[in-house]
Parts: C-alpha cells; structure tokens; sequence
C-alpha cells in the first residue's frame, strides 16, 4: 500500500476527510489515473499499428482526423473517431444466442486485462497494491481472460465462432505452461514473486539483466506472450482468412469494442511484462555512465515505456511479417519445443546457481 | 463482528448459492461457469485466511486450466434439456438421503460436543491468530514444503508425472491406416522441391517457329 503523498495532503485537508478514508480515496485516485493512462495508451496503439504496418506495406493508413483540427499530425484523432462510431453502433444480438453469456463475454476480457495492471511496478516505490505473489497475481488473472473467448463463441450460436472459441481452448493450454516456466527460471534467479524485487534483483547495470543468462526463456516467454493474446502469426482464433473473424463474429459496436480494447491492453501488459521480467523495467541501462545526460543513466517510468514501447513495435512488426502458423502447428511448437527448451534452461539455471557462476552465484548465498 | 468476519459470511453465503446452482443448472455450461464462480469464492476465502499462495494457485489451476478444458468438453456436448430434467426425479430418492447424511454429519462436527469436550465440535478448535504483517504465506510453504516434506512431494510429483504418461500411452493406439503429419518434413521443405522453374521457349504465333534469345 503506497503512502498518500505530501502533495495531495492539503486538498484531503481542504475536503475534511477522515484518516482512514484518506488511503482508500488515495488508491481509488491511483487506480483511475492508472487506468486512463493505459486507455489512452491503447487508444494510440491502435493507431500507431495502423501507422506502422500501413508503412511497412507502403500505404498510407489513416490520416484524415486531425486533433481539434490541427494542420499537423494528421490522423491522430482517429482512435476517438473509432470510439465515437462504436459507441453509435448498434449491438446486434443474433437469433438463437445465449443473451446473458453474449454480453457477459466481452466482460469476462476486459475485466482481467485491467485487474492485472493492479500489481505493475511503474517506477521505484509505486505500485497501486504491493502484492507478495505479484507474479502468481498475473499469471492467475491472465489465465482467465480466455473464458471470454470461449463463451463469446459459445453464447453466439455461430459454427464459425465456436470454432475460434474452440481454437482459443486449445491454444490455451498449449503455450502457457511454456509461459509459466519460462517464469520459473525468472523466480529462480529473482528469489521472489514480487514484481519490483524481480526488477531489483536485475540491477546494477545491463549485464545483470535477465536476459542475458536466461536468454531462451526470454524469447520463449515473448513467443507466448504473442500467443496469449492471440495476436499474427498465433492468431488462429481470429483466423480471418478461414472462419471469419472466430470468436467475435457475431459482436458489434461496444461489445466488439471491449474484446478489441482487451486484446491492445493485453498487447501492452506483456510487453511491459517482458520488460519487467528479462529487460530489468524501469531500471536504466546506462545505471553508473557519469559522461551521460542525467535522464539517461536514471531509472524511472520513462525507461519502462521505451521498452513497453520496442516490444509493441515488435508486435507490429511480426504482424506485418509472419504468416498465420497453421493450428496444428502451434500445438506443436508449444508442447513439443517450448516446455523441454525451458525444462533444460531451467536445469542449466541450477547447476549454474550451485557452480556459482554468473549472476546467479548470490542465490546460493543464502 | 469484525469487518473480515462479515466479509466471511457474505463470501460463504456466495459460496454455498453457486455450489447449489453447480448441481441444479439445467445446462451443463451454466453448471461449469457456476463451478467457477464457487472456486473464486473459495480463493476468496482462503485469502482471508491469509493462505494467497493457495487462493492464486487455485484460480490459476481450476479457473485457468482445468474449468477451460471442462468447458471445451461441455460445449461439444449435444445439450438436450428434456433428458437431464428427466434423470432429476429418478436419482432423488437416493441422493435426498445421502445429502441429508452429510449435512447432519457436517451439523454434528460444527455443533455437537463430545463427553470430553474434545474431539469434535468447533469449541474445541482455536480461532487462527493473525500472521504478523511481514508473514509470506508463499515463502512458508515453500520452506515446508522443499526441507520438511521434500520427500512426499517428490513422491507426489512423480505418481503425478507417472499418471501423466499412462494417460498418453493409453489413449494413443496405433491403427492402419492411420494419415499423419510429418512436421519435420514439412518445415525441412525448400522451394526448389515444390517449385520447378522451366524455361519455355517463346513461339511466333504466325509460322510456329521457335524464337531465339527470348524468354
């Protein structure tokens, strides 16, 4: 629990409001600003990816709304156009749904994809709940955002979205044991399952980042991190070119809105992930440079974004590169590569740790 | 009553409604979904017992893996809903008996006192005390469970692992006939073995004649 800070004190002051509801209106307040941070962030993903992948394909994409009118930065109020048309859409109910799981769906995404910000490390000292099992928290609450797939494909009645439906299930239970081994080797060398001892446990400069030791499970964990959000080349529930658009056939408006909003969320929580886990957070890789400008040798928010900020572009990027991985084959990239690749790493991590060698020579100290 | 005891009460009360809506639901996915409403509740519960390493794994392993694979199983059924109304009345001469045995059982350990006052009853168990405010449920279990109890836990894992693999093998019969897919072949596929490039020579569309030097 974060204490209120110095600076709010005197408008609590002002308000008259009792001690013990001062922490409380305090988290609400950090949990709001939190959240329209990451919406806004998202809104401008969907945009950027649009951007990015238009000039990757040597298109244009959208520029024609500009902010309050502007001449400059053309297109950049086109996710508030998006929003603006959603909202006016109508959500078309189809005949012979399930009515109740059919707006519950969209729900049971978006829910979990905002919980999990709850135990985010965003810069030294500020988390909106310090959670001891932070990384448990994560796992636990990720692990659920596919019921909404599932029902949504499901309560539709449609054969093209049960089938996307069915995908997600599968799909499911291919990559995230891969995933949660490659957190294993994480826990391993961090010696805890708190998201900041995870990032204080890399610091002291860039060669004690996760990735350097642990540099498959890395990979690993970015490849089903793509996965858990069913983004190309894993994007097989969606599967466009062969049943439609899946799970989310069926949806329209708002409701389609919220599985879209869920997935870009999605998207920014595994890359801030990653970053937590392999690329040291909002530590600094410059940390100990004195020939640098203070910014850069500082550890603060702005470096967690910069790398929030390259893995989103990877996303893009594969997106604009790969081909869909066809199903049967992600099945077998998941259980048949991912999970013995981590098995041995995860050994190989031991016996380092027992040879004391490398970084992880202090786990063994105590 | 304190705050975390009417916190309790009203997560129990939940509880119980979803463990009954488990078994009266008339479509297996309701029944499924109200499974996994019980198993929050639950977590919950465990969470107020100060227990989050086993409220989060019980999410993460029921909610996140066993109930999505319950569900892909249970959406593939043809739910026909005369059918199941239909068995309701015919087991419930049977089952009114059991349920009304194990809740005077349940009654008897919570309520009922023995001559000593010892072996059963809830006025024989000591309320939990607090943790402190640094204790780890997490870091507690793990130190019990990899010195004390390394042993039975290895044992645990390996009769589960064992269990794994029987499962595979038994299901997994090899039949004639059968088409499958070499996936190693397929990726070790190059373009020169799907894709033959032939250069044919271009015809006058008048005399027929071959022309040379163009392609």
């Amino acid at each position: 629990m974060n204490a209120v800070p110095d600076l709010i004190q005197p408008v609590f002051d002002f308000l008259n409001l009792p001690d013990w509801l001062r922490l409380v209106a305090w988290t609400v307040m950090t949990a709001v600003m939190m959240f329209l941070t990451i919406i806004i962030f998202m809104a401008f993903l969907t945009l950027a990816e649009r951007r990015v992948i238009g000039s990757m394909q040597a298109r244009i994409g959208p520029n024609r709304i500009r902010l309050f009118g502007l001449p400059y930065f053309r297109g950049l109020a086109q996710p508030f156009a998006d929003v603006i048309k959603l909202m006016f859409k109508e959500i078309i109910l189809p005949t012979g749904s399930n009515k109740f799981l059919f707006i519950l769906a969209p729900l049971l995404t978006a829910i979990p994809a905002l919980a999990t910000w709850a135990v985010m490390p965003f810069w030294p000292g500020f988390t909106v709940a310090n959670v001891d099992a932070g990384l448990l928290y994560i796992l636990a609450l990720t692990s659920t955002g596919v019921y909404g797939v599932i029902l949504a494909g499901w309560a539709s009645n449609s054969k093209y979205a049960f089938l996307g439906a069915m995908r997600a299930a599968a799909q499911v239970v291919a990559y995230e044991i891969a995933m949660g081994f490659a957190l294993v080797g994480v826990v391993m060398a961090a010696g805890s399952l708190n998201l900041g001892q995870i990032i204080s446990a890399q610091s002291g400069g860039i060669s004690n980042w996760f990735f350097i030791w642990l540099f498959p499970l890395f990979i690993i964990y970015f490849i089903s991190g793509i996965a858990e959000t069913n983004r190309a080349p894993f994007d097989v529930v969606e599967g466009e070119s062969e049943i439609v658009a899946g799970f989310h056939v069926d949806y329209s408006g708002m409701a389609f809105a919220l599985f879209f909003v869920a997935e870009y969320i999605n998207m920014i929580l595994i890359s801030a992930l990653t970053s937590i886990f392999f690329l040291g957070g909002w530590l600094s890789p410059f940390a100990g440079v004195e020939s640098l400008p203070a910014i850069l040798t500082t550890s603060g928010l702005h470096w967690l974004v910069f790398k929030i900020c390259f893995f989103l572009f990877c996303f893009l990027w594969f997106r604009a590169t790969f081909p869909r991985y066809r199903y049967d084959q992600i099945m077998r990239l998941g259980w048949k590569v991912f999970i013995p690749l981590t098995l041995v790493w995860i050994t190989v991590e031991a016996v380092l740790a027992v040879m004391k060698i490398g970084p992880f020579a202090r786990l063994m100290a105590n | 009553m304190s705050f975390t005891e009417i916190l309790f009460y009203v997560f129990s009360a939940v509880l119980v409604v979803s463990a009954l809506g488990v078994i009266t639901a008339r479509n297996p996915v309701y029944s499924a979904l109200w499974l996994v409403f019980a198993f929050f509740n639950s977590a919950i519960i465990w969470m107020l017992l100060e227990a989050e390493f086993l409220a989060i794994i019980l999410i993460l392993v029921y909610v996140g893996a066993v109930m999505v694979l319950f569900l892909f199983v249970v959406m593939m059924l043809d739910i026909k809903v005369e059918e199941l109304r239909a068995g309701f009345t015919r087991y419930a001469w049977l089952g009114l008996p059991i349920a009304l045995l194990v809740i005077g059982e349940i009654g008897s350990v919570v309520w009922v006192k023995s001559q000593d006052d010892k072996a059963l009853g809830l006025s024989s168990v000591a309320s939990p005390a607090a943790y402190a405010a640094d204790y780890s449920n997490t870091k507690a279990l793990g130190q019990l469970l990899y010195t004390e109890y390394l042993y039975p836990l290895q044992l645990a894992a390996s009769i589960l692992l064992i269990a794994i693999v029987a499962a595979i093998v038994l299901t997994m019969r090899k039949r004639s006939g059968q088409k499958v897919q070499d996936i190693g072949a397929q990726i070790s596929v190059k373009a020169k073995d799907r894709v033959r490039i032939v250069k044919v020579a271009a015809v006058q569309p008048e005399t027929g004649n071959t022309v040379e030097g163009q392609s």
